[in-house]
């Protein structure tokens, strides 16, 4: 049975589920506990699951992020919550020299079954400290795994696979796109999941929608603006291809080269900064393949300034529909 | 009304309590209870009259992103007296470094009311031109700054006092805290700095008892804060922050020391978050007794009547404060509300000093 779940409930219900099947599977995070998250994503489980799986944790984030290696170390699978993304700067060791690395240094002794969750993305005047996407940031450092999903389905999916999956996954949400009520979410994130359990490989891309004279790459909330753009797009003649990454790392080049070796156009929309991020990295990867394209491939990224505090400011920098348009047009 | 310290001048972690008599009210100037009355009423005022705004457009359906004031809003009603007690022996070259609650700090350490009411409206005027936003204050004429990560002022404040070492000068830095920050490795970093190099630094920790939602018995593992100086030889002390003069008492002490060159201090305050942790927040984590007591703790509310019962004040001496305040936090708003937005194209300006 499927029913339509905001993002947020369909997160919670996958961490039950696995929880359920799996005792070792356990949360620790601020705020994740009596709240449920401040993005709702743990919502209910501490009722479900007691305060022994269910750790609210002190705002000591190098302290329970490392303590997920340890506690991974010893078979557990723990998903540890760090409210923004904008956070991690306190507790970065602990992820890119050691969650990140353990199994390669250990030569393979060592597993780090650990998923790391946050909230991530602006639109809402939260300014330069709770606005940030940093998926680049992550997916830069070998040994992590990065997933981001943009709707409800792939939401619960992805977490499924992520808790299931041996290594270190960090799973991103867009605060824009949970579904929260209290923060805007278009309707398009909030789609039928099923009820029972089921799995969204990591590592595999979606395409969104068929089309044959651009392809335009997103993930996330550009995965919408790209949609809402297409649809635009479609009515002045120009057919978008529309794909929705879903993954960063595994990146999956075959569905975007093949893609891309159909259209002949690129236009790559990231919320995340312009420069050494993810959208060089997609450009790259098409231009390293040796596929011709009939114009140079175009970046609606963020420009490389901190995200401002003004909604006047913040707009202006955001890729949207009409950002995505221009681009489009100005390579056909 | 009573505190209890440790002995300031006895270090290393004994824990000796002494009652403090804070009959001292009556040792202290009008002028300078009045001020403290003043600036605690300015800042609840403040708060008060921001929420009502904050809420413009954001009914009947809450939507953060919506509104003259978009985004986060972290007010400090309640935590008044910890702000003033503190900044009334600050000096606009001390620095002072709060928190993603800093309305209070930024008034008491005198930062310009209205281009400050204008950067939370994220105009042009503001103190940043509308990029920092509340959560980001800058005020570089008085040497405040906050910022929204947790436990990122101690160490900074390290760093001014190296400045004030080095250059010879006589300013202190100010750090604050909340309860949860406490649990920060910076925190324990930067006190461990600053008492090795016997830094001109007060650090202040600001116990709501909550960290959003985590109360703090569940979260520290010591009942106060200030039990944690003593792994770092320094003094700390704790104290009712529903006393604004305890506050004020304590908070000399510990700056007049530092300005003496003979290091740092850690005061613990505790006061009582009368609003939720941000605008919006169900706070269905929170027992109403809890929120009951706040009221019950409010130290503007037993600021006042400790000068009338004490007859330091006249009613109509206190309605004439109320009154400027009204006035000054109106025209604050009034600036705010009538100034322009930046231009949209001053979002790709000033990432870089020395050019654009």
């Amino acid at each position: 049975m499927a029913r339509k779940l905001p993002m947020y409930k369909a997160i919670a219900e996958a961490i039950a589920q696995e929880m359920e099947k799996d005792e070792n599977v356990f949360v620790m995070g601020e705020d994740i506990g009596a709240y449920g998250g401040i993005f709702g994503a743990t919502t209910g489980l501490l009722e479900k699951f007691g305060p022994e799986r269910i750790r609210d944790t002190p705002i000591s984030e190098s302290a329970f992020i490392g303590a997920a290696l340890g506690a991974a170390s010893k078979g557990m699978r723990p998903i540890v919550e760090l409210m923004f993304v904008d956070f991690f700067g306190v507790a970065m060791d602990q992820i890119y020299n050691h969650i990140a690395k353990a199994h390669y240094m250990s030569g393979g002794q060592v597993k780090m079954p650990v998923v790391i969750m946050t909230a991530m993305g602006g639109g809402y005047s939260d300014a330069a400290q709770h606005s940030q996407c940093l998926y680049g940031l992550f997916a830069h450092v070998p040994g992590l795994k990065i997933v981001i999903p943009s709707n409800s389905y792939d939401a619960k999916g992805l977490m499924i696979s992520a808790i299931r999956d041996d290594n270190p996954v960090m799973y991103f949400f867009h605060k824009g796109l949970m579904g929260l009520g209290w923060m805007p979410s278009p309707p398009e994130a909030t789609v039928e999941v099923p009820e029972e359990p089921y799995t969204v490989p990591i590592g595999e891309a979606k395409v969104v929608r068929k089309g044959s004279d651009v392809t335009i790459v997103g993930v996330a909330k550009t995965v919408h603006e790209a949609a809402w753009a297409a649809e635009e797009l479609e009515k002045e003649g120009i057919s978008a291809e529309v794909i929705d990454l879903r993954s960063l790392v595994p990146l999956d080049k075959k569905t975007l080269l093949n893609s891309v070796k159909k259209t002949g156009r690129l236009v790559v929309v990231d919320e995340d900064y312009r420069s050494y991020g993810m959208s060089g990295e997609v450009i790259a990867t098409v231009v390293e393949n040796g596929i011709s394209l009939e114009a140079p491939p175009v970046r609606v990224a963020y420009p490389d300034v901190p995200v401002p505090y003004s909604r006047v400011l913040e707009k202006y920098v955001l890729p949207d529909k009409e950002k995505v348009i221009n681009a489009v047009k100005s390579i056909m | 009304m009573k505190i209890y310290k440790n002995d300031l001048f006895f270090i290393f972690g004994l824990m000796k309590e002494e009652v403090c008599d804070m009959e001292k009210v009556e040792e202290i100037p009008k002028e300078t209870l009045l001020e403290i009355y003043k600036t605690m009423h300015k800042i609840r005022t403040y708060e008060e009259t921001l929420a009502e705004w904050y809420y413009k457009g954001k009914t009947p359906r809450f939507d953060i992103s919506a509104g003259p004031i978009p985004g986060e809003l972290h007010l400090s009603s309640g935590q008044e007296s910890a702000a003033v007690g503190v900044c009334m022996h600050l000096k606009p070259e001390d620095a002072l470094i709060g928190t993603h609650r800093a309305h209070h700090f930024a008034i008491a350490k005198g930062v310009d009311l209205k281009k400050m009411t204008a950067e939370i409206f994220g105009k042009a005027t503001g103190l940043s031109r509308g990029k920092g936003g509340h959560m980001h204050l800058f005020d570089a004429n008085v040497n405040f700054s906050c910022s929204g990560i947790v436990g990122a002022s101690f160490p900074q404040a390290v760093g001014v006092g190296i400045a004030a070492k080095l250059k010879g000068e006589d300013y202190v830095a100010v750090a604050v805290g909340g309860d949860g920050a406490a649990n920060q490795g910076t925190f324990h970093e930067a006190l461990n700095m600053a008492a090795i190099w016997k830094l001109p630094v007060i650090f202040v920790i600001e116990d709501n008892s909550w960290a959003i939602s985590v109360p703090k018995e569940k979260s520290t593992a010591v009942s106060k804060n200030s039990e944690r100086a003593a792994a770092y030889g320094i003094p700390g002390v704790s104290v009712d922050g529903t006393d604004v003069v305890a506050v004020y008492e304590v908070a000399k002490e510990a700056v007049e020391r530092a300005r003496r060159g003979e290091g740092p201090s850690l005061i613990e305050i505790k006061v009582y978050r009368l609003r939720g942790h941000f605008e919006g927040d169900p706070q269905h984590y929170r027992p109403k007794e809890d929120l009951e007591l706040a009221r019950q703790k409010d130290p503007l509310m037993n600021f006042e009547k400790l000068l009338l019962e004490k007859g330091i004040v006249t009613e109509d001496e206190l309605n004439k404060i109320k009154e400027e305040n009204i006035r000054e936090v109106q025209e604050a708003i009034d600036f705010a509300v009538n100034s322009p937005y930046p231009e949209p194209e001053e979002a790709l300006k000033g990432v870089f000093a020395g050019g654009e």
